[in-house]
């Protein structure tokens, strides 16, 4: 599978938030209904790591699409450190051990989803970090790659909750997403810190409003979202005195598939 | 509020009381409200997702209602007791946050940049708690009594360590608690709150260690790079020591 191709059906997504949840919602109980085969199925596999190559290809396409795009995710991560930690001079003494914690998580992703999608991965895909020269200096100016970093760990929480509904029917896949998702976002939040220091902005580990901090603002488009299940923050009573800046740090907004191939299609020469 | 919302008009309307004194009263008239709504909830799952609940042992379908005594709280079943087991949760935490920055040497304890964060802290806990209890309407379970007697609230470590506790316990929660919710939009709004209370973890745990790889360190995150997913029995055990009343969870699903 190439890049376009996963692209092409990904793409499917819709981009309005709104739109998305209430179909989520209509397909919630057709899906549902239709759970019955795969919990049978699900039933008679013993439930490990090593049975996840199974799970995904029995569960198809919408669950193979869901983990070869978090791949696609994962290697740019996993790589983007690597080449990170190995750029002499690049990150101080005193924060390498935070990159080389957040490395060995992405690698240790990487293997996890190579091992969960077995024949059905995609290509390991090449990736230009300079995103065709926006970035010319990702790997001599610390600054850059701390920018770089929270863009890349902000994206990456969005885009797994905004998979959240296309892989709900497979338990083992969505725990499992979650479990990656959550250690993306404490990333995030460290490297937001660690920026705000660094740069003596103020930025917080939680993302105010869509506020990008000078990072790229399509990561951050949406973010301050303020209605969940269809429930709007600002018409709860009891929350007049909390102000729009918690409001919108209290609730991390995902990315379609579509979106996060936008932020990150400059990034990929090849692949996937 | 789709599902929610559809019982209004069925159950009593009146607002759930917070707090242990407005409780008694409350729970003298909810009996009849929880069988009410514990059988408008199975009415409705029972006809939109037939299939899935003959299959999976109940998920999203109890209507066997329990009554609450005053030191009992009954979280419910399906989508609303795991709804009601994270207001729960974040009761207690904004709960915490709101002694933390109430105690008299909060300000010389701790440096600006932790005060604003706990100050932060305390308003997203509050704004998921106040989200939580709106969403779930009349099927809301009472304000829970903190216990927070093991804690000393004048130690910025017994400060910090709690909190590292509640944050890692509430990502584990909802991480383990995706795959028992139905309704898609609810995994949404888990999903949307897990992170912001990942973000949390990792901040009191650099706070107390800083800058080295406790933020995400290896007694929460394993070799596969996951972080905790904890079922609803685990979490309650952990949690229970700081409420005073006990949280029943016993009908909460558990596949």
């Amino acid at each position: 599978m190439n890049l376009n191709q996963l692209f092409k059906m990904i793409d499917l997504d819709k981009v309005d938030q709104d739109e998305v949840k209430y179909e989520g919602a209509r397909r919630g109980f057709i899906k549902k209904a239709g759970e019955f085969s795969f919990k049978a199925l699900l039933a008679a596999l013993p439930v490990g790591l090593t049975m996840m190559p199974k799970i995904a290809k029995a569960q198809g396409s919408a669950v193979v699409q869901t983990l070869n795009f978090a791949l696609l995710l994962e290697y740019l991560e996993r790589d983007f450190y690597r080449m990170g930690l190995d750029a002499s001079g690049l990150i101080p003494s005193a924060h390498r051990a935070i990159f080389e914690t957040i490395y060995k998580h992405e690698a240790a992703h990487v293997e996890f989803l190579r091992s969960a999608l077995g024949s059905a991965q995609g290509e390991v895909p090449v990736f230009d970090f300079t995103a065709g020269g926006a970035f010319p200096t990702g790997f001599s100016d610390y600054a850059v790659f701390l920018t770089l970093s929270q863009a890349f760990e902000d994206t990456g929480v969005r885009a797994y909750k905004g998979q959240a509904g296309n892989i709900q029917a497979a338990d083992d896949v969505l725990t499992a997403a979650l479990q990656i998702h959550s250690v993306e976002a404490r990333h995030a939040s460290q490297v937001r810190r660690l920026r705000g220091m660094q740069s003596n902005m103020m930025i917080k580990g939680w993302i105010t409003n869509a506020e990008s901090d000078g990072a790229p603002q399509a990561s951050y488009n949406g973010e301050d979202n303020t209605t969940h299940a269809m429930l709007n923050l600002n018409s709860i009573g009891s929350l007049s005195d909390i102000s729009m800046d918690a409001k919108t740090e209290s609730f991390d907004e995902p990315l379609t598939g579509a979106q996060v191939f936008a932020i990150v299609k400059p990034f990929v020469v090849k692949g996937t | 509020m789709n599902k929610i919302s559809k019982n209004d008009g069925v159950m009593d309307k009146s607002k759930t009381p917070e707090g242990p004194l407005k409780r008694r009263v409350f729970l003298k008239y909810s009996t009849a409200g929880l069988a009410a709504s514990a059988f408008v909830f199975g009415a409705c799952e029972d006809v939109t997702q037939a299939p899935a609940n003959a299959s999976n042992n109940g998920k999203g379908n109890n209507a066997n209602a329990r009554t609450s005594d005053h030191d009992t709280v009954y979280l419910g079943s399906g989508d609303t007791g795991i709804l009601n087991y994270a207001y729960a949760l974040e009761q207690l935490e904004a709960a915490f946050y709101t002694t933390v920055v109430a105690e008299a040497s909060f300000s010389s304890m701790f440096s600006e940049e932790e005060q604003m964060i706990l100050k932060d802290l305390e308003k997203h806990e509050i704004t998921h708690r106040e989200f939580f209890k709106t969403a779930l309407g009349d099927n809301a379970i009472p304000g829970l009594t903190p216990d927070f007697s093991a804690i000393d609230f004048s130690s910025r470590d017994s400060v910090l360590a709690t909190a590292k506790t509640f944050e890692d316990l509430g990502v584990g929660a909802y991480n383990g608690a995706g795959k028992l919710l139905v309704d898609v939009n609810y995994l949404l709004v888990a999903g949307k709150i897990v992170s912001v209370e990942a973000r949390h973890a990792a901040a009191i745990r650099d706070l107390i260690n800083p800058w080295s790889m406790d933020f995400a360190g290896d007694d929460v995150i394993d070799e596969n790079g996951f972080d905790q997913a904890l079922m609803p029995a685990d979490v309650l055990a952990a949690a229970q020591p700081f409420v005073k009343e006990t949280i029943d969870g016993s009908e909460l699903p558990t596949s």
